[in-house]
């Protein structure tokens, strides 16, 4: 009965529930109002670099409207881009993000793999406390690690202070146990069957890592590589410590010691060196991004 | 090709045992399905026999060599796993050659023995595809390649049919005994579907609690049950099981279901039953296919009684009449021409020839 009168009432009143297509429609609107009031938010510095750089010094000083070019020059461009000691910080980043890299996935995938995979005694804290020192942070950590690198000068008389390969062992400190932690996450999602069905058909552990895990859990590998080059490119503390000499640094560092000289700020130039400096890491995120939102493991098990 | 077996094989997880000293010897090409509710410990069994778990006691022999240290790798077999287990980012043909390529076959073997394979599971047009490409029964197909291209000693399945439907589980369980009929591989299967064990098996393996319950070939275990588990656990819907004791009468030995019921047993029986104590519990187990309608001309050891059905089930080809004895739930089948209706009163017909009588306390059949 009741259902009935409800029924009848319908029609009359006009009463709107939520349907689906108005609730999508204004989770729509407020998801594009967000959208674009971060995008404001984050493009604002990049973009007001952008018009900075193209300044002359005299135009920045000027008493004119910053966010517009009156007069645009790409001399900053060419002084930077000529300069030997600008060149050479890049230089210097990028063999260092390179090889710190090679040398942080060379650690992080067997190491993740054995944690994730060969059940060992110990193997869970290990895991958890692979993860508890990335926590550590690297403020804490300079200060031991320029005693120890010190203690070694005096004891071996190898001299790895105020060198930039110093930084290739330094590194790895903040990339390896934050990239172990992803690959463990990553090599744990993979059904177990499949490393099992490997070891039948007669792989060895290494086998399984090289032709199974690897490949399967690419998307993974890139999320972890792209960190590790992220941090070795960005990292500001360490090559601030470590190296003092012009011809041993890198970008982040060589761009503010050198561009800024007492209390004179090059704006023009220090805008562009940021800007070159961040290109590297914007052209990797572009080209891997694909694979980064791939999923890999699918069809592998029932789906 | 080679025969497999386990000798007081144990597995204990810390201080549970998952299973219990197994005893089986599996013949050269014989197709062995180990079956059991869910945690009976038959795919620890499977998966000791493949050797990706560790045996905590006792051995186990392939081809009368006792394999209880060999990596899997070197136990030359093969599985099949419940959820497939293809590689993903491999082609068909790479999946199945996987094996082959990491022993360094040469590749004009490698290729023949793939393509072979393929055509006897008739995925040849396949072989280009990744496995996502692949519906469910076409991905079970090519673990199944991958299985057989390997030529190995053993084939070990694990519940390789749960993850189909209903219709290509029938399907693919015709394929799996055409395969081997063809291939001739030892075979240990593992399922909990009864049907399937039923179906597939030279002798299907009851397993339960860890314990083998019984081991025996598929009309075996039908018709001569060990124990209340198997006989309660093979056939569908399940043998009914009625409280009930022996007496005699005139003469004759009765077997008395309620006040009401009561039948003379068949002569054949009576001599089997005599020798037991009249006071034990028993119960009398009868399956529904031989509790069916009444007719005129009963063979002699059909014996009818009334009662009222509670729901009836029209299956197509039979109906399922579900009523009580003395609150005992009982299930019979009868034709679908029999005017079985829902609470209606109808005469049934027990053919005691086709029996079973089990002790209720120790559930063995006796």
């Amino acid at each position: 009965m009741s259902t009935m009168a409800i029924d009848k009432a319908g029609p009359s009143r006009k009463v709107k529930y939520g349907s689906m297509s108005r609730d999508r429609a204004w989770a729509l609107r407020w998801s594009y109002f967000f959208l674009v009031l971060f995008a404001i938010f984050f493009l604002t510095p990049p973009v007001y670099m952008l018009i900075t750089s193209l300044k002359s010094s005299a135009e920045i000083s000027a008493a004119t409207n910053p966010w517009w070019v009156f007069h645009p020059t790409l001399s900053n461009y060419v002084e930077l881009l000529t300069s030997n000691q600008f060149l050479r910080f890049f230089w210097n980043s990028s063999i260092i993000s390179i090889v710190v890299v090679i040398v942080t996935m060379l650690i992080s995938i067997p190491a993740a793999f054995a944690l994730a995979r060969m059940k060992f005694w110990g193997s869970a804290t290990l895991a958890t406390g692979v993860f508890l020192t990335y926590l550590i942070p690297d403020s804490l950590l300079f200060i031991p690690l320029f005693k120890m690198l010190g203690v070694i000068q005096d004891l071996t008389g190898i001299t790895l202070l105020n060198r930039w390969y110093v930084l290739v062992f330094i590194y790895p400190t903040l990339t390896v146990p934050f990239c172990t932690w992803i690959m463990i996450g990553y090599f744990a999602s993979i059904p177990k069957e499949l490393d099992e069905a490997a070891i039948i058909d007669g792989a060895s552990w290494l086998q399984t890592l090289l032709r199974i895990f690897i490949p399967v859990a690419l998307p993974g590998l890139i999320a972890a590589t792209i960190f590790a080059f992220t941090v070795s490119w960005a990292q500001f503390l360490y090559p601030l410590v470590f190296t003092t000499s012009v011809d041993q640094l890198v970008l982040p560092v060589g761009i503010t010691t050198t561009l800024i000289k007492g209390d004179v700020f090059n704006w023009g130039q220090i805008m562009t060196g940021a800007l070159l400096g961040a290109a590297p890491p914007l052209i990797i995120y572009a080209f891997l991004m694909d694979y980064y939102i791939a999923g890999l493991t699918a069809g592998a098990t029932k789906g | 090709m080679a025969d497999v077996s386990l000798r007081k094989v144990i597995k204990r997880y810390d201080d549970v045992e998952a299973v219990r000293g197994i005893d089986l010897d599996i013949a050269d090409h014989e197709f062995i399905v180990l079956v059991g509710p869910s945690g009976c410990g038959k795919s620890t069994t499977l998966r000791m026999i493949a050797g990706l778990e560790d045996i905590s006691d006792g051995d186990i022999m392939i081809g009368g060599d006792v394999v209880n240290d060999v990596p899997p790798k070197d136990r030359d077999i093969a599985m099949v796993f419940q959820n497939y287990a293809l590689y993903p980012h491999m082609t068909v043909a790479e999946n199945m050659s996987f094996g082959l390529r990491l022993k360094h076959y040469p590749k004009a073997e490698i290729k023949a023995r793939v393509t072979e394979a393929a055509r006897l599971l008739d995925i040849t047009d396949l072989i280009d595809r990744k496995p996502k490409q692949l519906s469910g029964g076409q991905r079970q197909r090519v673990a199944m390649g991958r299985a057989i291209v390997r030529n190995p000693k053993v084939f070990l399945f694990d519940e390789p049919l749960s993850n189909l439907d209903a219709k290509l589980r029938v399907q693919m369980r015709i394929e799996i005994k055409k395969v081997h009929q063809k291939v001739r591989t030892t075979t240990v299967y593992v399922t909990h579907d009864q049907v399937e064990a039923m179906t597939l098996a030279d002798r299907v393996v009851v397993m339960n609690k860890g314990r083998i319950e019984q081991i025996g070939t598929p009309n075996e275990l039908y018709h001569k049950p060990a124990t209340r588990f198997v006989a309660g656990f093979i056939g569908s819907p399940a043998m009914n099981f009625i409280p009930c004791r022996l007496e005699d009468a005139g003469g004759t030995l009765r077997i008395r279901l309620t006040d009401r019921i009561a039948f003379a047993l068949p002569p054949a029986r009576a001599a089997r039953y005599n020798a037991l104590p009249r006071s034990d519990r028993l119960l009398l187990g009868i399956r529904p296919e031989h509790l069916s309608e009444s007719h005129p001309h009963l063979e002699p050891g059909v014996e009818t009684f009334d009662t009222v059905l509670d729901v009836t089930e029209p299956m197509g080809m039979e109906t399922l009449v579900y009523f009580g004895l003395d609150g005992t739930p009982v299930c019979g089948r009868v034709n679908p021409n029999a005017g079985a209706k829902d609470g209606a009163p109808m005469r049934l017909a027990m053919d005691l020839n086709n029996m079973h009588l089990l002790n209720e306390e120790t559930g063995v059949v006796l």
